[in-house]
């Protein structure tokens, strides 16, 4: 499974490389860069350098006794990925996208951001590194997540809205890739998900793993065996991908990736590409998407920025048509009623993204036996959702 | 969509049709391929006009394409208007959007297609996003392009990297793949994507997006003639030609000349008006002028 993709890119039949004739020469170029800073020994010292003293890993995996208990089933452990620096696992492939930029000596930076993570991952690192940095951002999105459009000015970041479409992620995607093809020659464009073009998945992939690294090595100290459940939510997939990699091999660690429900399927507002998508091509891709008869690309719903999207990462839709990992969802109100359960019963506050997962554990823990292990990547804290959430709510600050 | 429909939409896909593609080499006479021909025999640079299939309406286009010959283009270059299109500048974003809400699809232009072809033999190349074709099924879309009466394809998202499921319907329906190059591209690229190119070779005169402007003419000549030396097939240029000013200077470096953003936004100033389809051919009129007087002039030298 780790020879995945092919060198087209390929998982299975997904994924490749389809992208206007002007970024070719760029994501080749990049794939060149990839391969050799994957083998520098100084690259990967650095890279782990700074995901150690200023990114804050490893990042805990916390026994959730009072959840455990409450639904009165499996033993549950959090990957803390919102007590990375920024609060989300975002900046694990920030960081890591950084340093490829310096090595190829590209002094501006250009991201997309859904929630907002992944711009304020990208915005940080830039910081840090002293780069130019553009963040494209749906306007809708700029709205909801308002917190952190701010956060990444702080960071000195030139935040520009997207009015295009549904105005969300995946017109952000477009209009960065946009950018992209004007400023190839300049500009590194830090993907935040295991989506598009080659070798974007792959690269992105490599980069989460060590959420997976972590929590397998962390399991085995705490419990001496693997866990019977991985689980966490996917929207592009970056999060999921990174916990699930490092388990693959492991026939008996099933996983399950949690996408957004929103209204529920049958209203049709919703992210829930393998309940309600097929195979096509977008934004450089070929992956399940949500799409018409026609082939053109269905609006999205959730409750959620992060998971608001109508493609998934393509080695999703591989482990999705072999079954190695389960794909189910959770809709906006499972989401908001686990992101109390949550902040009630072990103080913390998960990101909305990370609340889909934690409603597929209330759903899954009271079926397994106590002997049972789940490990759920809590990808992000809610921070960022505190304000929409008293919004939805009715409250005002 | 039910069975019924698909069988009665027009436009021959259906997916219940499993009869096997036959190629007829005898029949493998390319419209696209005739015109640069002629073209190249007279001395004569092409003209070839975009504009988004269903803005403002799929009867409008049909109207246009028929001006737009009049008026001396001498290629079509259809644009099947797609909700995502990440290689284009706003102009043609905007005028998906618009075709998107009147309803236009790739089934219904197919069948513009083919009352077009009623009327007209002008080469017709669709510029398509891969996944337009991919949900009708790629063999399915071929066969009822070729019925239709188109010429070629143009998928901008879609490298030659990446052609190949695409690479033997198309070959079958007598389709031309016509890829592009662009300024980043490497002399690796180069050689590459001229040896796969058919019909004619798209160069994308600058680092951007449809309907940006050529920062650098002397930049694309070097370009063209580089490619001239790695390939015969004949070289277009496009993104970025929006006077008859740039066409000129265009056509004294390339085959073909291709306009697109500067035709859609007048297709789009003018929609309200009864003369729009009158405007637009005036328009591509001009553009076909300036770029008849630069092959005469350039005639003597050549």
């Amino acid at each position: 499974m780790s020879t995945l993709p092919d060198s087209h890119g390929r998982f299975g039949p997904y994924g490749g490389r389809y992208v206007p004739e002007t970024l070719m020469p760029a994501l080749l170029e990049l794939e060149e860069e990839y391969a050799k800073a994957k083998k520098d020994r100084r690259f990967q010292k650095e890279l782990a350098y700074y995901l150690k003293q200023y990114v804050g890993r490893p990042t805990s995996l916390y026994r959730a006794d009072r959840l455990s208990k409450r639904l009165g089933g499996a033993k549950i452990y959090l990957k803390r990925e919102d007590l990375c620096h920024t609060g989300a696992h975002k900046i694990n492939n920030a960081i890591g996208q950084v340093l490829l930029a310096l090595r190829m000596k590209k002094p501006r930076i250009i991201a997309e951001t859904g929630a907002g993570q992944h711009g304020v991952a990208t915005a940080t690192a830039a910081a840090m590194f002293g780069l130019q940095c553009e963040i494209y951002m749906g306007t809708e999105d700029m709205q909801r997540q308002a917190l952190n459009v701010y956060r990444m000015r702080l960071l000195g970041a030139i935040v520009t809205g997207v009015d295009a479409g549904s105005r969300t992620l995946k017109d952000a995607i477009s209009e960065a890739m946009r950018d992209w093809t004007t400023n190839v020659r300049t500009t590194h464009y830090i993907l935040g998900s295991v989506l598009g073009a080659h070798p974007y998945p792959m690269m992105i992939r490599d980069f989460q793993a060590i959420i997976g690294r972590e929590a397998r090595r962390q399991i085995l100290a705490a419990e001496g065996k693997l866990p019977d459940y991985l689980v966490a939510c996917v929207g592009g997939g970056s999060n999921s991908i990174g916990l699930f990699f490092p388990f693959l091999r492991d026939k008996k660690v099933k996983m399950v990736g949690v996408e957004a429900g929103g209204l529920g399927i049958a209203s049709g507002k919703h992210a829930a590409r393998f309940s309600g998508g097929k195979p096509g091509v977008l934004q450089g891709t070929m992956t399940y998407l949500l799409q018409d008869d026609n082939g053109q690309i269905n609006l999205t719903h959730s409750v959620s920025a992060g998971l608001d999207y109508a493609a998934v990462g393509p080695e999703h839709s591989l482990y999705h048509d072999q079954g190695r990992v389960e794909y189910t969802y959770a809709t906006d109100d499972e989401a908001m009623s686990a992101f109390d359960v949550l902040a009630h019963e072990e103080g913390i506050v998960p990101a909305l993204e990370s609340a889909h997962a934690i409603a597929q554990v209330v759903k899954l823990a009271p079926k397994l036996k106590k002997s049972q292990i789940v490990i759920v990547n809590l990808s992000g804290r809610g921070d960022k959702d505190v304000q929409q959430v008293a919004r939805m709510r009715g409250v005002t600050l | 969509m039910s069975d019924k429909r698909r069988r009665s939409n027009g436009c021959g896909i259906s997916d219940q049709d499993p009869s096997p593609i036959t190629h007829h080499p005898s029949q493998d006479k390319n419209r696209l391929d005739a015109t640069f021909k002629q073209l190249g025999a007279k001395g004569e640079k092409a003209l070839i006009a975009y504009l988004m299939a269903g803005d403002p309406g799929l009867a409008e286009t049909e109207q246009l394409v028929l001006a737009m010959e009049q008026a001396g283009a001498d290629i079509i270059e259809l644009g099947v208007p797609f909700s995502d299109p990440i290689a284009d500048g706003p102009v043609i974003q905007q005028a998906a959007e618009r075709a998107l809400r009147n309803g236009t699809s790739l089934r219904q232009i197919l069948v513009s297609v083919k009352s077009l072809r009623q009327r007209t033999e002008i080469p017709i190349v669709l510029m398509v996003y891969y996944n337009s074709m991919y949900a009708l099924g790629i063999e399915a879309f071929c066969k009822a392009a070729q019925a239709a009466g188109v010429d070629g394809l143009i998928v901008p998202d879609m490298p030659p990297d990446e052609a190949g499921p695409l690479k033997g319907p198309a070959a079958a329906a007598g389709l031309r793949l016509v890829f592009l190059l662009a300024p980043t591209s490497t002399p690796a690229r180069r050689t590459y994507v001229a040896k796969e190119s058919q019909g004619f070779l798209y160069y994308v005169s600058l680092t951007g997006i449809t309907g940006a402007k050529i920062q650098n003419m002397a930049e694309v000549g070097q370009n063209v003639e580089k490619i001239r030396k790695v390939t015969k097939t004949p070289v277009a240029v496009g993104f970025g030609v929006s006077t008859p000013d740039d066409a000129v200077k265009v056509a004294t470096m390339a085959d073909g000349v291709i306009v697109g953003s500067a035709i859609v936004k007048q297709i789009a100033a003018h929609q309200q008006k009864p003369d729009m389809v009158a405007i637009v051919g005036a328009f591509v009129g001009s553009l076909k002028q300036a770029i008849r007087q630069a092959s005469t002039s350039r005639q003597p030298n050549a």
